[in-house]
């Protein structure tokens, strides 16, 4: 495995802010949404956008280009900035977001914008949509790899752990998941609405292999996707720890800041933090 | 009529050997039901293309969107009643609405499960997959029209539910019998009655038809076996002909096929619509027929309601 380039992190770092900043924006503009979970997968995201994914964004529907799922859709400002920085649809588009005949829908629609893999929204469903597509993609002995974020939250779905289960039944070597440990969801931090714990433990006992890492350090993060490659015969799980609300310091930690969208003399703040910030 | 009697689910078991031979994209997906919704036949001869998922059918439904996004034929089998129930939302959100080519073929629909009782038997699910943008849905009459229906769904893109059944029932229908998506068959052609039907109860109301015959009484029979999107044409045409109105379905009267036809009529041709089907109950345990006789789904529940919606017609007191 190769030290990633002091470059390549600067970059990343630099798309990352970009992208947080279009979050606020994008919202603001909405009027509604969801920052919390959305920030707190920035670098995630910009990893897996910005150097680790297959693609070509000029031919989204290429057959085989990686596949990545936001299965916590209601984080779906940060995959459309995303994809849209990355060339897949204009910048400008990002200010449609909830709004009416825009293919940017409050979550994410499958068919809709170019760079959507699957309809999520419905919490618990997009590890078996990663599975599927896993699966098919041993059947046609194409190469391409399969990425699913999932909610901390998210993972008291019960559907989540018949995924799990298949996947590590059917060594899904191609399929990865990442696990945005940000502790909080709607009603609470997680071990008070309802106790996932011990996250690590659990996924190892599924039959998954596990990594940690610092959600927010590009460093680790890309280490650890170069880590998820080279395991071949179970699926891989990279639990990064994170903060919700990451960037904006009225938003970090802040269960309140889950579901609502900031008023422009907030957002206004929040990008002047986000541009200071390094 | 021949005597010879197949249960649905044989034959879907046998054509999915048959359609996997000819579609190379095609793949099964079940729920530890293999060997009663009979994909264990598609398991033997593709195993590499047969995936048990277990008993997890939320996540049986999922993994089968993810293999229609990445182009395969996914058909997701086990009973109706879990099928359709325990898997709701993710058929709804991850496959009927991005409208995506997964078949639902689902087995045991229905009292005529049996002894297995009311947890088994699924009464609401053409209701449930009916109300659904996007879904196609398919109540074949028997054998000879399972198999051309999977065929069907199949060679047609999008999402699509088939409901089967778990008893041998008679084959009504000829091998030179073609189903046409969309289309309901007139079976028989009468002037004073029509019975729109479906599954199972295409028979029951052959042999209301030929009861009634014996009295004087012409009764067209249509079978009705796509429920959605439904042939409203056919179905006002025979309403017209006819004024007087009978629905036959294994299934509630509540937002099956009698539902379906009502709305139809209701729009374009009101017409009195007599209901024969489940009167909004659970199942229970018992031998099919005696179910079906407990639950007014046999041959004369079927005449009595063709005697209803005749006498209604002719406005005479009954
Ligand atoms: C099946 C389902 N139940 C409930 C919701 C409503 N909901 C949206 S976000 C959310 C909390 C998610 O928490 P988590 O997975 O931790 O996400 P994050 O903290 O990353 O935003 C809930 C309950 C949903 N979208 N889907
Ligand atoms: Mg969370």
């Amino acid at each position: 495995m190769t030290e990633p380039q002091e470059e390549l992190i600067r970059e990343l770092e630099a798309k990352a802010k970009t992208i947080r900043k279009d979050i606020i924006k994008m919202l603001a503009e909405a009027g509604s949404g969801h920052p919390g979970g959305s920030l707190s997968s920035v670098e995630i995201v910009t990893a897996l956008y910005f150097n680790v994914l297959r693609l070509k964004p000029e031919e989204p529907l290429w057959q085989d280009r990686d596949r990545f799922i936001l299965s916590k859709g209601h984080a779906a400002p940060v995959l459309y900035a995303a994809l849209a920085e990355r060339g897949f649809f204009p910048v400008d588009e990002l200010l449609t977001l909830r709004k009416l005949g825009s293919r940017l829908q409050g979550h994410p629609a499958w068919g809709m914008l170019p760079g959507v893999e699957a309809s999520t929204g419905s919490l618990g469903q997009g590890l078996s949509i990663g599975l599927g597509m896993a699966l098919a993609g041993r059947l046609d002995q194409r190469d391409y790899r399969v990425y699913v974020l999932l909610g901390d939250g998210e993972s008291q779905e019960g559907q989540v752990w018949e995924a799990a289960m298949a996947a590590a039944h059917y060594r899904a070597g191609n399929l990865t998941a990442i696990l945005d440990y940000n502790g909080l969801q709607i009603d609470g931090p997680i071990e008070k609405v309802m106790s996932p714990l011990p996250l690590p433990d659990k996924w190892r006992a599924f039959g998954w292999e596990v990594r940690e890492v610092d959600g927010h350090n590009f460093r680790d993060l890309l280490t650890a996707f170069d880590w998820a490659k080279g395991v071949k015969d179970k699926p891989s799980m990279i639990i990064a720890h994170t903060i919700k609300g990451k960037g904006v310091s009225f938003m970090e930690g802040m269960v309140d800041w889950h579901g609502k969208a900031p008023n422009q003399k907030l957002a206004d703040q929040a990008l002047e933090e986000i541009g200071a910030g390094s | 009529m021949l005597e010879q009697k197949i249960s649905t689910r044989d034959a879907y078991g046998k054509v999915l050997v048959e359609l996997g031979r000819r579609y190379p994209e095609l793949v099964v997906l079940d729920a530890d039901l293999s060997k009663s919704t009979k994909t264990s036949e598609f398991a033997k001869h593709y195993p590499e293309r047969f995936f048990d998922m277990g008993i997890a059918e939320q996540n049986m439904m999922g993994t089968a969107a993810g293999l229609a996004l990445a182009g395969k034929i996914p058909c997701a089998s086990t009973f109706a009643v879990f099928a359709t129930g325990r898997a709701y939302d993710q058929i709804r959100n991850a496959i009927a609405y991005p409208g995506l080519n997964v078949k639902i073929v689902a087995s045991h629909a229905g009292i005529t499960v049996g002894e297995d009782g009311a947890t088994h038997q699924s009464i609401e699910d053409i209701s449930l997959m009916r109300t659904l943008p996007n879904m196609t849905v398919i109540v074949p009459a028997d054998a000879v029209e399972t198999a051309q229906a999977v065929t069907a769904a199949v060679e047609m893109r999008g999402p699509c539910y088939i409901r089967l059944g778990r008893p041998a029932v008679p084959v009504i229908l000829r091998d030179d019998y073609r189903f046409q998506l969309g289309k309901a068959a007139v079976l028989k052609e009468g002037k004073d009655a029509v019975v729109f039907a479906a599954g199972i109860m295409v028979h029951k109301a052959f042999e209301a038809a030929s009861v009634l015959e014996a009295e004087g009484v012409e009764v067209a029979v249509v079978n009705v076996s796509t429920i959605k999107p439904l042939d409203r044409e056919t179905i006002v045409k025979w309403a017209k002909k006819t004024r007087a109105v009978v629905t036959a379905e294994e299934h509630s009267i509540y937002g099956g096929l009698g539902s379906a036809v009502a709305e139809v009529l209701g729009e374009e041709y009101p017409v009195p619509v007599i209901r024969v089907g489940i009167k909004d109950r659970f199942g229970e345990s018992g031998s099919p027929d005696e179910l079906l006789t407990a639950f007014q789904l046999n041959t004369d529940s079927v005449v009595n309601a063709i005697k209803k919606a005749v006498c209604e017609k002719s406005r005479i007191a009954c």
